[in-house]
């Protein structure tokens, strides 16, 4: 009896969490143009989703800010980590503090802070300037990843490879990195997804004329959504969806990269 | 590692003192300086005129209730969820993520659509009998609406603490005799303390400064104190009175940031 209230109680929260999605789903399918109508069966949406450059262009901006932005952070992110171990504590400490900010403050904060550096600088706004903002809130993503398993380390390894003769490079790469690797590619995803998923400091820092496909559905929050952008995401939800289950399901499951950690 | 690692810190110094740091410099520059560049407190105490003051008094009181609601729902299921016998942490943690994959505006948007007059949550009701809502363009969509954005944030490292307690320590107190009511307040929910407070921050701080979730569910009568700082920005150009006003709602974050540092000093409740 008890177990079933936690069936059914788990059971509606994840309803909760995954009715706005299926709603999406289906009004990619809805012949309608309008929201609130359903207007029978169509895959209108998808044929024209292809045809609609405008919104191809968006989304060929949103990926490409996400790969570089998650690659960069992740290397800048990693490197942090190593040096950080050979740290004092105190300025350890420090560090992770400022880690932190951009994890703890406000969005809009953090949006319009940026906004003002860049005007400062004079820099002209548009792809770059995204790209060093998701860069900045991207690198905490990748340290929280990779830290616990740069603690983990036995450190006499790394030594011992260089008691061996291994090069500095060599031992980190061929004795380091593979253990570091699993939280590596953890933090790499997650940062991809907050990249792909922001809104907020995309909002303050893009320039006019540049959209990823977050702005351009605020931008069209007023006319009314076109359907194609349902579509798109549909297609983007069910290509990550069979991705993760095909990692989470390889049979080397502790090995797998995944977003645990 | 060695030493002669040191310099490798360099790159992410530079970068935290160049787009953390000098940014967040530059918010206090423009809050306390007017037009001519003279100091003045103007921006900091506008807060207290009639408007900005409803705008901040609204989205403490909504984030509040956003905050305690998320709180309710996710200690149960992170309980649930950590007691399942599956070895599959990352699995759970997966389910709470794959939702960012579809855009977060438009998943706030198809609350729109599921809460419309004659929309699926009152088609529901009506055939179950029940009284229909109408909640679209009040504040209580916008509360819906945080609550479903952010209760990943509060369930993640609730459920992280929650699986990291040994369960040695659950038998050892129902050998020592206490009931399972006991062992819940003297066990296991003093252990999920720095989940509690990481959760709270989690949920708090993007809930008390969202304009975007009072522009797509509240209508555009509703307007929270993120609303009126982006407005300065994006269409009053005033950038002193929104950096002033920004200013004032860091306060509240650093009350609790600090809190979050009291009570979470090991990090244990982070969301990974």
């Amino acid at each position: 009896m008890k177990n079933i209230a936690k069936h059914i109680y788990t059971a509606l929260i994840f309803l909760f969490l995954y009715a706005p999605i299926a709603t999406l789903m289906v009004l990619s399918f809805n012949a309608s143009k309008t929201r609130a109508k359903w207007g029978g069966f169509t895959f209108n949406w998808y044929s024209r989703l292809f045809q609609n450059e405008e919104i191809l262009e968006a989304l060929a901006n949103t990926l490409l800010i996400a790969v570089i932005s998650a690659f960069v952070a992740t290397v800048i992110g990693t490197i942090a980590c190593v040096a950080m171990t050979g740290m004092k504590k105190r300025s350890r400490t420090i560090l992770m503090g400022i880690t932190n900010i951009p994890m703890l403050n406000a969005e809009i904060v953090t949006g319009i802070s940026l906004m003002l550096l860049f005007i400062s600088m004079g820099l002209r706004f548009g792809l770059g300037t995204i790209l060093l903002s998701h860069i900045t809130f991207n690198i905490p993503y990748v340290i929280l990843s990779v830290m616990p398993r740069m603690k983990q380390l036995n450190p006499s390894t790394y030594e011992a490879a260089l008691d061996l003769g291994a090069s500095h490079v060599t031992a980190f790469f061929k004795v380091v990195f593979p253990d570091l690797l699993p939280g590596i590619l953890s933090g790499f995803l997650m940062a991809f997804t907050m990249s792909l998923d922001d809104f907020i400091i995309t909002h303050f820092t893009k320039g006019a004329g540049v959209d990823t496909l977050s702005t351009k559905i605020y931008t069209e929050v007023k006319k009314g959504i076109k359907p194609e952008m349902y579509a798109l995401s549909t297609l983007i939800f069910v290509t990550v969806l069979i991705l993760l289950l095909l990692v989470n399901m390889a049979p080397t499951k502790n090995k797998t990269p995944n977003y645990g950690g | 590692m060695t030493s002669k690692n040191k310099w490798l810190s360099t790159p992410y110094v530079l970068w935290s003192v160049m787009f953390i740091i000098i940014p967040l410099g530059m918010i206090f520059y423009y809050g306390l300086t007017d037009r001519t560049g003279a100091f003045t407190l103007q921006n900091i105490t506008a807060i207290a005129t009639a408007e900005h003051a409803k705008a901040l008094w609204l989205s403490l009181l909504l984030s509040i209730i956003s905050t305690v609601i998320c709180f309710l729902l996710a200690y149960p299921l992170a309980l649930i969820l950590s007691n399942m016998k599956v070895n599959q942490h990352s699995f759970i943690i997966l389910i709470f993520i794959l939702p960012m994959w579809m855009n977060f505006l438009l998943r706030t948007l198809a609350w729109q659509t599921l809460l419309e007059k004659s929309g699926v949550i009152n088609s529901v009701l009506n055939f179950l009998h029940l009284p229909n809502i109408n909640i679209i363009n009040t504040p209580y969509a916008i509360i819906l609406g945080m609550v479903y954005n952010f209760l990943p944030f509060m369930v993640l490292p609730l459920y992280n603490v929650l699986s990291k307690i040994d369960k040695n320590v659950l038998n050892a107190s129902r050998d020592l005799g206490a009931n399972s009511v006991h062992t819940f307040f003297r066990i296991i929910l003093p252990l999920s303390i720095p989940g509690i407070i990481s959760g709270i921050t989690m949920v708090f701080v993007p809930a008390l400064t969202t304009f975007v979730i009072s522009t797509l569910l509240g209508g555009s009568k509703i307007l929270l104190i993120g609303n009126v700082i982006e407005q300065e920005f994006t269409q009053a150009s005033n950038w002193h009175l929104g950096s002033g006003l920004s200013i004032v709602l860091m306060i509240f974050i650093i009350l609790n940031m600090i809190a979050s540092a009291i009570f979470d000093k090991e990090g244990e409740g982070s969301m990974l």
